[in-house]
C-alpha cells in the first residue's frame, strides 16, 4: 500500500471509488469519503430495506452485516467498508435465512409501520446464531439499542422467543 | 431550527487507509491538527455527523495488523488497540487472565456497537462515562504509546488527566494496553447502576482485590460517571487494606467515599444523589467480594 500523499487533502470533496460485496454481488460506486454507509447503500444502490433514523448511533434501524457482524450503517463511512462483506436485509430475506423469523414476526404483529423491523430481524438472526436459547432476558438485552415506537417490544421478544424454541425442537438449522 | 446544530451529515473530508504504525502517524503529523484516527467510529462518527468536530482528514487505523491481537507477555496480557468489544466478551484469554474486563464487556453499549467499538478507542476517548477507561486504573494496565518520539508505556494513573484529556498528545496513537495477568489469589467484582440498560451509567464501578488468607492485601476501586475522568477511591481503599470483608470495614469504604469523589452539578443527578448511589454501589459490591464475587 502506498504512504500518505498530501494532495489528497485537497480532494475531500472527490469521490472515491470503493468495492463490495452486497448480498453476494460484487459491486462498485463512487462515494464521497464523507457518505455513510446507510446512505451508499439506499441512495447509490437502492436497497431501501436499511433505514436511516436518528443517523447518529442511537436508534438502531440501520443495521446491516458487515463481514458477518450487525453493525450501525450510519456508524460507518462507506469508504471505510472497501473490500467488505455486506448483507442487508435484502439479501437475508431472499436467502431465506430469516425466513422462519419473518413468519413469526407477522403471526405475532411484531411490526406495526416496519420502520425498526430490517434492523430487529438482523439483531434477532445474530442472537440465535450465537445463542441457541436465550432467555427473554438476553433477547431483550440483544434489543436494547433498538428503538420500536409501535409495538412496545413484547411480540417482538414473543417472536423470537418462539423461533428459538422452534429451532431448537427442529433440530439444528 | 438551525441546520448547524442539528445534522447529521459530517462535513467534507478526506480519507486515508494506513497500512502501518508509521504511515498512520506520518499522515497525521503532516495534516497537522486537522487530522482524526478512526478506529471504530462508534465514538468519532455521530462527533462528526453532529459536526462538533470537523477534520480535513481521517486516518484508519483499523487495517493496521500490529494494533490487533491477545497475547501473554511475562506478566502482563497484551490487548491490541484495535480488540473489539465484543471480543472481551468471547476471547478465552481475557476471560482468564482479564476476567474484569470480560466483566465490564456486557455493560458496553448495545451489541451491535460492541461489534465495531475498539479498546483502545475506548481508553483513547476517556469518556468519564465509559467502562473500559476505569477498569484500566482498576487493573493497573499501562498504556503503550506510539508517537514521533517513539514508544513509551504510561501507567493508567497517570494517563487520564481531565475531561477527556489525557496522555496521549496530538497525533499519538495507543498501540496496546498491557494488564497484569489476573492471579489465583485475586478477586473482581464489576456492576453499575442506569436507567435502561446499554445507557450509561448514572455511577458504575470495578475493582481488583488481593487477599491474604480472608484479609485484604491490596485492592484497587475504580469509579465512572462520577466526575470529569475515571477515578480511584483511594480513601475507601485505604479503609480496606489490612481487614477482612466485614460489615464495619464496608461501612467505613462507604464513609471514605466523600473524600474520593466529587461529583459535579447535575439537574437530573445531583451531586449527593450520585455520591449515595456510589455508596450503595460500593456496599453491594464489596458483600459480593467478600463472598468469594
Ligand atoms: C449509542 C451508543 C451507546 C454507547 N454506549 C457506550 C457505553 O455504554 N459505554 C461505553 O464505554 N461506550 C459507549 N459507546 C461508545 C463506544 O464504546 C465507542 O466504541 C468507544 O467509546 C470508542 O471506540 P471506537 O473504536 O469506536 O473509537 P472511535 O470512535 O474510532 O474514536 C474515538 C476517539 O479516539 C481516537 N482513537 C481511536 N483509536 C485510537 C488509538 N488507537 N490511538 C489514539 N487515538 C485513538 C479517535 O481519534 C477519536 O478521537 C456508545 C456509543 C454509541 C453510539
Ligand atoms: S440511523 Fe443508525 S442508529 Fe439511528
Ligand atoms: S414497528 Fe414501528 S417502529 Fe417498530
Amino acid at each position: 500500500m502506498r504512504g500518505f500523499d498530501e494532495t489528497l487533502l485537497d480532494e475531500a470533496d472527490e469521490t472515491v471509488r470503493v468495492r463490495f460485496v452486497v448480498n453476494g454481488r460484487k459491486v462498485a460506486c463512487e462515494v464521497a469519503p464523507r457518505e455513510t454507509l446507510v446512505d451508499c447503500l439506499r441512495d447509490k444502490l437502492e436497497l431501501t430495506g436499511t433505514h436511516a433514523g436518528c443517523e447518529m448511533g442511537a436508534c438502531g434501524a440501520c443495521l446491516v452485516q458487515v463481514d458477518g457482524r450487525a453493525v450501525h450503517s450510519c456508524l460507518m463511512f462507506a469508504v471505510q467498508a472497501d473490500g467488505a462483506r455486506i448483507d442487508t436485509i435484502e439479501g437475508l430475506t431472499d436467502s431465506g435465512a430469516i425466513a422462519d423469523l419473518q413468519a413469526e414476526f407477522h403471526r405475532r404483529n411484531a411490526l406495526q409501520c416496519g420502520f425498526c423491523t430490517p434492523s430487529m430481524l438482523i439483531n434477532a438472526y445474530e442472537l440465535l446464531s450465537q445463542v441457541a436459547q436465550p432467555s427473554r432476558e438476553q433477547i431483550r438485552d440483544a434489543l436494547s439499542g433498538n428503538y420500536c415506537r409501535c409495538t412496545g417490544y413484547e411480540a417482538i421478544v414473543d417472536a423470537i422467543d418462539a423461533v428459538a424454541k422452534a429451532r431448537s425442537a427442529g433440530g439444528a438449522r | 431550527m438551525d441546520f448547524e446544530e442539528t445534522a447529521v451529515k459530517a462535513r467534507a473530508f478526506s480519507y486515508f487507509r494506513a497500512a502501518t504504525i508509521d504511515q498512520a502517524l506520518d499522515a497525521h503529523a503532516r495534516a497537522g491538527d486537522d487530522a482524526r484516527f478512526i478506529a471504530g467510529g462508534q465514538s468519532l462518527v455521530p462527533a462528526l455527523s453532529l459536526r462538533l468536530q470537523a477534520p480535513r482528514l481521517l486516518i484508519d487505523i483499523t487495517h493496521i495488523a500490529e494494533l490487533r491481537g491477545i497475547g501473554r507477555e511475562g506478566a502482563y496480557l497484551r490487548i491490541g488497540a484495535l480488540t473489539r468489544h465484543c471480543e472481551m466478551l468471547t476471547e478465552p484469554l481475557i476471560a482468564e487472565f482479564a476476567p474484569l474486563l470480560h466483566a465490564a464487556a456486557p455493560f458496553v453499549a448495545h451489541p451491535a456497537i460492541r461489534n465495531r467499538g475498539t479498546f483502545g478507542g475506548s481508553v483513547a476517548l476517556a469518556d468519564p462515562a465509559s467502562e473500559f477507561p476505569a477498569m484500566t486504573l482498576a487493573l493497573d494496565a499501562e498504556i503503550e504509546i506510539a508517537g514521533a518520539s517513539g514508544r513509551r508505556r504510561v501507567r493508567a494513573d497517570e494517563f487520564f488527566i481531565d475531561l477527556f484529556e489525557t496522555a496521549l498528545q496530538p497525533g499519538e496513537l495507543i498501540t496496546a494496553i498491557y494488564v497484569p495477568l489476573f492471579k489465583a489469589d485475586q478477586r473482581f467484582v464489576f456492576d453499575e447502576l442506569a436507567r435502561r440498560r446499554g445507557d450509561y451509567a448514572l455511577v458504575g464501578c470495578g475493582m481488583l482485590a488481593t487477599f491474604a488468607s480472608d484479609r485484604i492485601d491490596d485492592i484497587r476501586i475504580s469509579f465512572f460517571s462520577v466526575g470529569n475522568r475515571p477515578t480511584r477511591a483511594k480513601a475507601a481503599e485505604a479503609a480496606l487494606i489490612g481487614f477482612g470483608l466485614d460489615a464495619e470495614h464496608i461501612a467505613a469504604a462507604q464513609a471514605a467515599l466523600a473524600g474520593d469523589l466529587a461529583p459535579p452539578e447535575n439537574d437530573e443527578v445531583p451531586p449527593a444523589m450520585r455520591l449515595h448511589l456510589a455508596r450503595v454501589l460500593l456496599g453491594r459490591l464489596l458483600g459480593r467480594l467478600g463472598e468469594g464475587a
